[in-house]
């Protein structure tokens, strides 16, 4: 019952809500992101992170510093978290955090079908995956030729096996219907998702389905955005917007016939929430666009933090965490390639 | 019996109230007492303990001083012990002509409440105090500027404990059994 879980949440998550409220007490601050900004060289940026909570990911690495090294051990160590709570946890919050990383796995088994198309090693595919969304029988994926086989021999003992009854079809994987199948497999699971934080009622399925709400509004758009002028026809495209959220169902339909971006903006400014987004950009303008979505996002992550005795802190921490490694990343790249005057561009402040 | 003429022809309902001695409701008013106090303390001090002890791994300087927490949850198991021994200590003998007198039903009555009112004002204190117990570690790890405004919200907390046990004695004051001499 909603506003009675003070007085059983903890007796099975009391203590991993505390850990991860003292995780986030660690993520870098404005301050952090100023210093780091101001980095001439990357051994500068390994020197900054070792005020940080991230010292001993990075102490031991030699000199001659690459981005992807630092971006690997700071997802090494968001991993170690992830599976220190996941091994703590009990039902229902264990299949909430497993849920977390189904989005990691899907992006995971199309990037290996891509690089497999494209012809590249399946080992040197492996090491691009996200840690988070491994599986056991991921390299598996590379020797399947149509959708079908793919679910057959590998997906259907896989925890995305439900999200397949949409897309199994026979025809020959190529990049567009790869583009398809990510989107419907990622729209199977955030509804899936949906549901189960439903099931767990009380703040969990409040605050969850806030911030599943805006990630599917937010997907909406991407796709919509991305689409325009390619051959996806009108109903495809609709068929890949999930069934909740804000723009359910009217947004969607207007979205489903929008051909440029000013019609999609004219569609999102009857949102009040989505208006606010929309008026940073200037007309015409869609690069700043993912940033001013992941500004929000991160607003909203911040508020989850803001009640006690509920799941949705798991989840906004981890995309928290996604979201301070993506800045790292920038940040690092930035600094490598002597770009530092667009650092602030792609960089989200979190506190 | 005396006490059938207090009710006349009401329903058997009533009068199987009446029959039921008043040494049973004395007995069940000190169960409660000490038994549902117990069991507020404990469970505030299991929700303010895992969150104190999750919240102590990234921050140890708070362990010492929520313990306070603790302690006050704790006081609402005393009070309950407290509370139990001074009933107990009101029950008397009465001769077996006298057991169902308005003045020994009024006893047994007076020790049932005071049972019952210390029990379950102990289990919403104890209750009280273990969740903003909780959300004071929380908040005292990130912030150790907090600490002590929340321990104000505690301390009202705990006082809502302390207003059962006053009732709870002023109501056992009156249970007077009747003397033997009647």
């Amino acid at each position: 019952m909603y506003g009675f879980e003070a007085l059983t949440f903890n007796v099975h998550a009391g203590y991993l809500e505390a850990i991860v409220r003292g995780h986030r007490s660690a993520l870098l601050t404005a301050a952090d992101y100023n210093n780091l900004c101001q980095c001439e060289t990357l051994d500068d940026i390994k020197m900054h992170l070792s005020a940080t909570e991230y010292a001993s990911y990075l102490q031991n690495e030699p000199s001659p510093l690459h981005t992807t090294t630092i971006v690997e051990k700071c997802t090494l160590k968001l991993v170690d978290e992830y599976k220190h709570m996941l091994c703590q946890a009990t039902e229902p919050l264990s299949t909430f955090l497993e849920y977390i990383t189904y989005g990691h796995m899907i992006d995971n088994v199309v990037l290996i079908v891509t690089g497999t198309l494209h012809e590249r090693d399946v080992q040197e595919l492996l090491e691009k995956c996200h840690p988070l969304g491994m599986f056991d029988s991921i390299a598996t994926l590379a020797v399947a030729q149509n959708m079908r086989e793919l679910y057959r021999l590998v997906l259907v003992d896989t925890p995305l096996a439900p999200y397949f009854s949409e897309c199994i079809t026979s025809e020959d994987l190529d990049d567009m219907n790869i583009e398809i199948m990510r989107n419907t497999l990622y729209k199977a699971y955030l509804e899936d998702f949906y549901r189960f934080c439903q099931k767990l009622g009380g703040a969990t399925a409040e605050i969850m389905s806030d911030l599943l709400a805006f990630e599917a509004d937010r997907r909406a758009v991407n796709i919509t955005i991305n689409s325009i002028g390619t051959e996806l026809t009108r109903d495809d495209r609709r068929k890949l917007y999930s069934s909740f959220g804000l723009l359910y169902p009217y947004g969607h339909e207007e979205l489903a016939v929008c051909e440029d971006i000013d019609q999609v903006r004219g569609v999102m400014e009857k949102y009040p929430p989505y208006q606010s987004i929309f008026a940073k950009l200037s007309y015409g303008e869609s690069q700043m666009l993912d940033k001013a979505f992941y500004e929000e996002e991160v607003k909203r992550l911040c508020l989850a933090f803001e009640q006690q005795f509920h799941y949705g802190v798991f989840f906004a921490y981890m995309r928290l965490r996604e979201q301070e490694i993506r800045n790292l990343m920038w940040i690092s790249e930035c600094v490598a390639q002597n770009q530092k005057s667009r650092v602030h561009d792609s960089v989200v402040f979190i506190f | 019996m005396s006490s059938s003429t207090m009710v006349g022809a009401s329903s058997s309902w009533s009068r199987a109230m009446l029959q039921i001695s008043p040494y049973t409701f004395s007995a069940v008013g000190i169960a409660i007492a000490i038994g549902v106090s117990v069991l507020g303390a404990a469970w505030g001090i299991f929700i303010t303990g895992s969150s104190l002890i999750g919240a102590a791994i990234k921050a140890p300087r708070i362990t010492s001083k929520n313990l306070i927490s603790v302690i006050f949850c704790e006081a609402v198991a005393i009070y309950g012990v407290i509370v139990a021994i001074i009933l107990q200590t009101k029950l008397e003998n009465v001769p077996p002509s006298q057991i169902y007198e308005p003045e020994s039903l009024r006893a047994g009555y007076a020790i049932f409440a005071s049972g019952i009112i210390v029990g379950f004002a102990n289990l919403v204190c104890g209750l009280c105090v273990g969740i903003i117990g909780s959300s004071c570690a929380l908040s005292d790890a990130q912030n150790s500027s907090l600490f002590v405004k929340i321990l104000v919200i505690e301390i009202f907390g705990s006082a809502l404990g302390l207003f059962g046990v006053i009732v709870g004695i002023i109501m056992s004051a009156q249970a007077t059994w009747p003397s033997k001499g009647g």
